[in-house]
């Protein structure tokens, strides 16, 4: 068989099938705060409660979460091509003294707001913004911290004129390899691809309640089941919620919300992402680019479940007058 | 009635072109590359097909051929993932959808991966994940270009986010090869959207289209569904993501091979030569 140091790197088992990922969840050590053991956490809300705790207008979005993060914030405006996008907010910070890099999906927490910030939605400028960040982050040596909370970028005409698939590849494709330490925390919705294009990181953590999605409940139930009523039933079936997240090695592990959730208490939850930000960075800062570089590598090339019979299956019997005669 | 045309016109026989409605016989129609012969309307096909049309005769050399399906969510929706899995592989007899493998292309050796939309919407669940990533670290190993042909609705909905992480996991291993100037070309065929065309699809030194093909992040349905606004014509179409500058040439299928022969000569590095230019 071919490629068999890949058998045997993965340890086979005696029934021939290897899984890209097992299951085991985070590979972080917990700093005590941290939730990186699935056994850990309880699932203590439903996945539809969870879709609907994540989207709560009072829970706290990225600017709550910066200015109780950050000591100092000055945000900077516009991708240099078309203009500024107000669904994605970015700038320099300072992390206890220190600065750092963040780029953040912002959703708004009234309908006025909401409007102004396309409810979160980013636009390909959007990502363009968040690519010129990365490099401004990678060229002055400043780690990068970015906050997702979007139920997935804009999908209007517009946005498809200017490139909306290629901007988000484009932010994938920076991140895997930015030469500078990123953390990514998902806060609240982590919409699908429009997500993704922040979350290609070292360390990708989320608040306990938080969720990501291949797609929105919703569109999966239209999809899937045809009618969007059907959106609790295919959150469940998604496996979106942060324990399965953690499960599934998606996240690395989740920052725990105050009792009765990130809403109840910005303050609390503030404190709890800062220390969560502060312990990973401190971890990354004492490791060599080229080792990030691969480690961030292999954090992504192992997620997938496959089977892979060690053997090809036995070959179908020719026909017996064409064994006798030898074709 | 439906009945008496079809009568008439047995499908085993004829096809009818979807755009233009001319009757074609099948033979002429797979003699001219499954293209109308009257308005040149181009016709999905399937990744085999699509290899034996692109790649220098008996030169393909399939890999990965056994990765199949697991089932990691336990996903079920009218039926469970893994019979509608089965049920895609006796419907199609690949394992999934997509087909990798090494080949030549004009004597040039290559790694090539192409898409086929029979196999669940040519969905990219972790199969299609894992197998383009090894092909585009093989590309990597070898130092041969990469030619990923797509058809495909996006991520695999039944993986849930292990489809999501595909996208971050190919883009990783293409990415590798832009540092190591190796080239990658993505072909768009009719339809590319979605998590595919946000991520490897958009990302070839080169984008190249087949004419019409629907290209595009979100569904059209979609797009009018939740934003209520009528479309501009044409839109989402290959030309039309080509005027506004996201894809390089728009090819014709009888064109196609000569034009990626011709890029892949062109654009061939020679491993540890800087220098790769001089009369």
């Amino acid at each position: 068989m071919k490629d068999p140091i890949a058998t045997i790197r993965s340890g086979a088992t005696a029934l021939g099938l290897r899984r890209a990922s097992d299951g085991n969840g985070g590979h972080l050590p917990s700093d005590g705060l941290l939730i990186v053991d699935t056994s850990q956490v309880a699932d203590r809300v439903s996945a539809w409660e969870a879709v609907k705790i994540a989207r709560d207008l009072k829970r706290p979005h990225a600017m709550d979460v910066i200015e109780r993060v950050f000591g100092k914030f000055e945000e900077l405006h516009g991708d240099r091509s078309f203009r500024d996008d107000p669904a994605v907010v970015a700038g320099i910070a300072h992390l206890d003294g220190k600065p750092v890099v963040v780029v953040a999906q912002q959703k708004g927490s009234s309908t006025e707001e909401n409007i102004q910030r396309n409810f979160g939605m980013p636009h390909p400028e959007g990502y363009r913004k968040a690519i010129r960040m990365y490099r401004l982050a990678e060229r002055f040596h400043l780690p990068l911290v970015t906050l997702i909370d979007t139920p997935g970028a804009y999908p209007g005409p517009e946005a498809e004129e200017r490139g909306q698939a290629e901007a988000i590849a484009k932010s994938i494709e920076t991140l895997t390899r930015l030469r500078t330490p990123v953390v990514a925390i998902v806060l609240g919705e982590g919409g699908s691809g429009g997500a993704l294009a922040l979350g290609v990181a070292d360390v990708v953590l989320a608040l306990e309640n938080a969720i990501y999605s291949v797609i929105s409940p919703e569109g999966c139930a239209a999809i899937l089941w045809r009618s969007s009523t059907e959106a609790e039933r295919a959150a469940k079936a998604l496996k979106l919620a942060g324990p399965d997240l953690l499960k599934l090695g998606i996240v690395d592990g989740l920052v725990p919300e105050p009792r009765g959730g990130a809403q109840t208490d910005h303050d609390a939850t503030g404190r709890n992402v800062k220390s969560a930000i502060v312990a990973q960075l401190d971890r990354l800062s004492r490791v060599t680019m080229s080792e990030i570089l691969a480690a961030r590598y292999e954090r992504f090339r192992r997620i997938g479940v496959f089977v892979e019979p060690l053997t090809a299956p036995p070959a179908p019997r020719r026909q017996w007058w064409k064994r006798v005669l030898g074709r | 009635m439906p009945f008496g045309r079809r009568k008439e016109l047995p499908s085993h026989l004829w096809t009818q072109c979807p755009d233009c409605g001319e009757m074609l016989f099948n033979k002429q129609l797979a003699r001219n590359m499954n293209v109308c012969t009257k308005c040149e309307h181009h016709f999905k096909i399937g990744a085999r097909e699509r290899i034996e049309m692109l790649v220098d005769k008996g030169s393909f050399v399939e890999h990965d051929q056994l990765l199949t399906s697991g089932d990691p969510l336990g996903f079920t929706d009218s039926k469970p993932y893994p019979q509608r899995i089965e049920a895609a592989r006796t419907k199609s007899g690949e394992s999934d959808a997509v087909i990798t493998g090494s080949a030549r292309l004009g004597g040039v050796p290559v790694e090539i991966g192409v898409m086929d939309f029979e196999f669940i919407g040519g969905s990219m669940g972790s199969v299609v994940g894992e197998k383009l990533t090894r092909a585009a670290e093989r590309a990597l190993a070898d130092h041969s270009p990469l030619l990923i042909v797509s058809a495909s609705g996006g991520a695999r909905m039944q993986e849930g986010t292990l489809a999501l992480m595909q996208m971050a996991k190919i883009v990783a291993a293409v990415a590798r090869l832009g540092e190591a100037g190796i080239p990658y070309v993505s072909i768009l065929t009719d339809p590319t959207t979605g998590g595919v065309l946000a991520s490897f699809g958009s990302l070839g030194d080169l984008v190249i289209a087949e004419p019409k093909a629907l290209i595009g992040f979100s569904g059209a349905r979609v797009t009018d569904q939740t934003i209520g606004e009528r479309l501009p014509a044409g839109f989402q179409r290959a030309e039309f993501v080509r005027d506004h500058g996201f894809v390089d040439q728009v090819v014709p299928r009888a064109q196609l091979r000569e034009r990626l022969a011709f890029f892949v000569g062109a654009l061939r590095t020679t491993p540890g030569t800087e220098v790769r230019w001089s009369l």
